[in-house]
C-alpha cells in the first residue's frame, strides 16, 4: 500500500464566511478525516493558516502572502495510505472543501523514502 | 476480621509489599527468594496464629519475621561469601547491610519501581500483566489462570519465562531518569489498561475476579497519580477513564451473570462516587498541553456516564472518536465512531460509512451492521446478525446476539 498526498486548494475561508460557518467546516473536515482513520487509512495532515504567511522568491526577496484570495492556494494537506490512486481520489471527494466552486484537490503519491 | 479471613486479607494487602522490598533488596536474580520468603512467612502465620492467638499488629508480626527470615538469608550468603569467595568480596567493594527497610516509604517507593522494572517492552504484553498480577497484586497461580482463561502450567511456563527475560536484562528495579520516564510510563500505563480491560470485559464467568482485576488496576494507577515523578496528566487521564467505566461494573452484569446492555441499564447502580472521582482525576489531567489517547477516551467515558440521549452527546462523541482514531487506531474505535455516527447523521449514512470498514472477522462489525439495519431491513438485518453470531465465541456475546434476532 502506498501513501498519498491529499492536498486541499481553496481561498482562505476566514474572508468569506461567518465564525459559525468556519466551525461547521471544521467539524466536517473532522468528519471526513475521521471516516479515514476509521478505515485505518489515515496517516497524518495538518491544516496551513493564511495568517501571517510569507513567500519567498527565487532572489530571497520575502513577501507577505499568500493572502488565501485565490482558489488555488494551498489550506491544508493530509496523508493517507491506499491501494491505488484511484483509492485516494475516492478519499479526496469526501472533502468538503469541494462544496466550494472552484476549489480543488490535488492527489499525489508520495516518493518512497 | 475472623482469623479465617485474617491471613487471605493480609495475604492479599502485605504479600506484594514484602517481596516488592525484598525483591528490591536482593535484585531480580533472587525474584524466587523474595517470594518464597514472604510465602514461609505467611506459612508461619499460618501455623502460629491459631495456637498463640492472633499477634495485637498482625501486619508488624509479619514483617518482623519476613525480616527475621531475608536477615538469616543475607547472613548465609555472607558466611558463603567470606568463606569461599572473600577476595570477590573485598574487589567488588560490595558493603553487606543486612537491615530490611520496610517503611511506608520504601514500601511505597518499592511496588513503584517494580511497576517499571515489571513493565518492559521486552516481555510480551500478557506476561507483563500476570507477572503485575503476581507481584504487585498477590494474585495466586490459580487465580490468574482463571482470569486468562487458561491452566496453571501455562501461567507458570510464561511468568518463568518473563522472570528469565528480567534476570538477562539485568533489569534494575528503580525509577526511570527524567529523559527516559515518559516512554516507561507509557508501558507502564499500556499493562495497567489491559489490566484493567481484563477484568472490564474478560471473559472469565467469575465476577469477583474480574472486578478484582478493576480495582488493582485501579490500585496500582493510584499509586502511579500521586507520586510526584509519575502523577502526569496522561496517568490522571487513565484513572479518570478507569473510574468512569468502573462505575458501571455492577449496572452491567445481572444476578445471573448476564451482560446488561447499555441502554437496559439501571441508572441507579451506577457508581455516583466513582463517576464524581472520575470528573475529578479528568480535572487533574487538564494540566499541562498534552493530550493523549487516555484523555480522548477518558472524555468519550465521561459522555458514557450521561444516560440522555443528547445530539450534543452523539456529537462530541463523535468528535472525540474522530481524534481518538487519529492518534490511534483500533477497530473497536472504528466501529464506536460510526455508532456515534448513526446517532449524528441517521442510519443510512452510517451505513454507508460502516460498509466501508471492511472488519470481516470480527462479530462487532456485524452487530453493528445489523444495529444499523434494525428498521430500515430486517432482513438484512438478520444476516448481518447471524454472521455475527457465527464469529462470535463466548456464551454472553452469543446470547446477546440472539437476543437481538429474536427482537426483530
Amino acid at each position: 500500500m502506498d501513501e498519498y498526498a491529499l492536498i486541499m486548494r481553496h481561498e482562505d475561508g476566514s474572508k468569506i464566511a461567518s465564525p459559525e460557518q468556519m466551525q461547521e467546516w471544521m467539524k466536517q473536515t473532522m468528519d471526513w478525516i475521521g471516516g479515514i482513520a476509521a478505515q485505518n487509512k489515515f496517516v497524518g495532515g495538518t491544516g496551513l493558516l493564511f495568517a501571517d504567511a510569507k513567500v519567498v522568491h527565487h532572489n530571497k526577496v520575502v513577501t507577505d502572502g499568500p493572502f488565501g484570495e485565490i482558489k488555488e492556494t494551498i489550506g491544508g494537506f493530509i496523508t493517507v495510505r491506499a491501494e491505488s490512486i484511484e483509492e485516494a481520489a475516492e478519499f479526496a471527494k469526501g472533502c468538503p472543501v469541494l462544496g466550494g466552486e472552484g476549489n480543488t484537490m490535488e492527489v499525489r503519491r508520495i516518493a518512497k523514502k | 476480621m475472623k482469623q479465617q479471613e485474617l491471613i487471605p486479607h493480609l495475604f492479599r494487602t502485605e504479600y506484594r509489599k514484602i517481596v516488592s522490598v525484598l525483591c528490591k533488596r536482593f535484585g531480580f536474580d533472587q525474584l524466587e527468594t523474595a517470594e518464597d520468603i514472604a510465602a514461609d512467612t505467611f506459612l508461619a502465620a499460618s501455623q502460629t496464629w491459631p495456637y498463640k492467638g492472633i499477634p495485637q499488629n498482625p501486619v508488624a508480626w509479619l514483617y518482623f519475621v519476613a525480616k527475621n527470615k531475608a536477615k538469616n538469608h543475607l547472613q548465609r550468603n555472607l558466611v558463603f561469601e567470606n568463606k569461599v569467595s572473600d577476595e570477590l568480596r573485598i574487589s567488588s567493594g560490595e558493603t553487606y547491610e543486612t537491615e530490611i527497610d520496610l517503611s511506608p516509604q520504601n514500601i511505597n517507593d518499592s511496588q513503584l519501581q517494580m511497576m517499571f522494572a515489571i513493565c518492559q517492552p521486552s516481555i510480551p504484553p500478557e506476561a507483563q500483566i500476570g507477572l503485575s498480577l503476581r507481584i504487585l497484586c498477590g494474585f495466586g497461580i490459580e487465580e490468574i489462570a482463571d482470569a486468562f482463561l487458561s491452566n496453571k502450567e501455562t501461567i507458570n511456563k510464561r511468568l518463568f519465562r518473563a522472570k528469565e527475560k528480567l534476570r538477562e536484562g539485568n533489569v534494575k528495579i528503580e525509577f526511570p531518569g527524567p529523559a527516559e520516564i515518559n516512554d516507561r510510563l507509557a508501558t507502564v500505563l499500556t499493562t495497567l489498561y489491559l489490566l484493567f480491560n481484563e477484568g472490564y470485559y474478560s471473559c472469565s464467568q467469575d465476577t469477583t475476579i474480574r472486578k478484582d482485576l478493576c480495582d488493582e488496576a485501579m490500585r496500582l494507577c493510584t499509586m502511579l497519580v500521586e507520586n510526584k515523578l509519575s502523577g502526569k496528566p496522561e496517568v490522571n487521564a487513565l484513572l479518570a477513564l478507569m473510574c468512569f467505566q468502573a462505575s458501571r461494573f455492577d449496572a452491567r452484569i445481572d444476578q445471573n451473570g448476564e451482560l446488561v446492555l447499555y441502554d437496559d441499564q439501571d441508572i441507579n447502580l451506577w457508581d455516583s462516587g466513582l463517576i464524581s472521582k472520575g470528573a475529578y482525576f479528568l480535572n487533574c489531567a487538564t494540566t499541562g498541553n498534552s493530550l493523549s489517547k487516555y484523555h480522548i477516551q477518558a472524555a468519550i467515558a465521561y459522555w458514557g456516564t450521561q444516560k440522555a440521549d443528547t445530539p450534543e452527546k452523539w456529537e462530541s462523541v463523535l468528535q472525540l472518536y474522530n481524534q481518538l482514531l487519529q492518534i490511534e487506531y483500533s477497530p473497536i474505535a472504528a466501529l464506536n465512531r460510526t455508532y456515534a455516527l448513526s446517532k449524528t447523521v441517521g442510519k443510512e449514512a452510517a451505513i454507508i460509512e460502516a460498509e466501508k470498514l471492511k472488519l470481516t472477522n470480527n462479530h462487532f462489525y456485524y452487530a453493528l451492521l445489523g444495529e444499523l439495519y434494525t428498521g430500515i431491513d430486517n432482513d438484512i438485518a438478520r444476516q448481518h446478525f447471524q454472521k455475527a453470531l457465527s464469529l462470535s465465541r463466548t456464551q454472553p456475546d452469543k446470547r446477546t446476539i440472539r437476543k437481538k434476532i429474536d427482537s426483530l
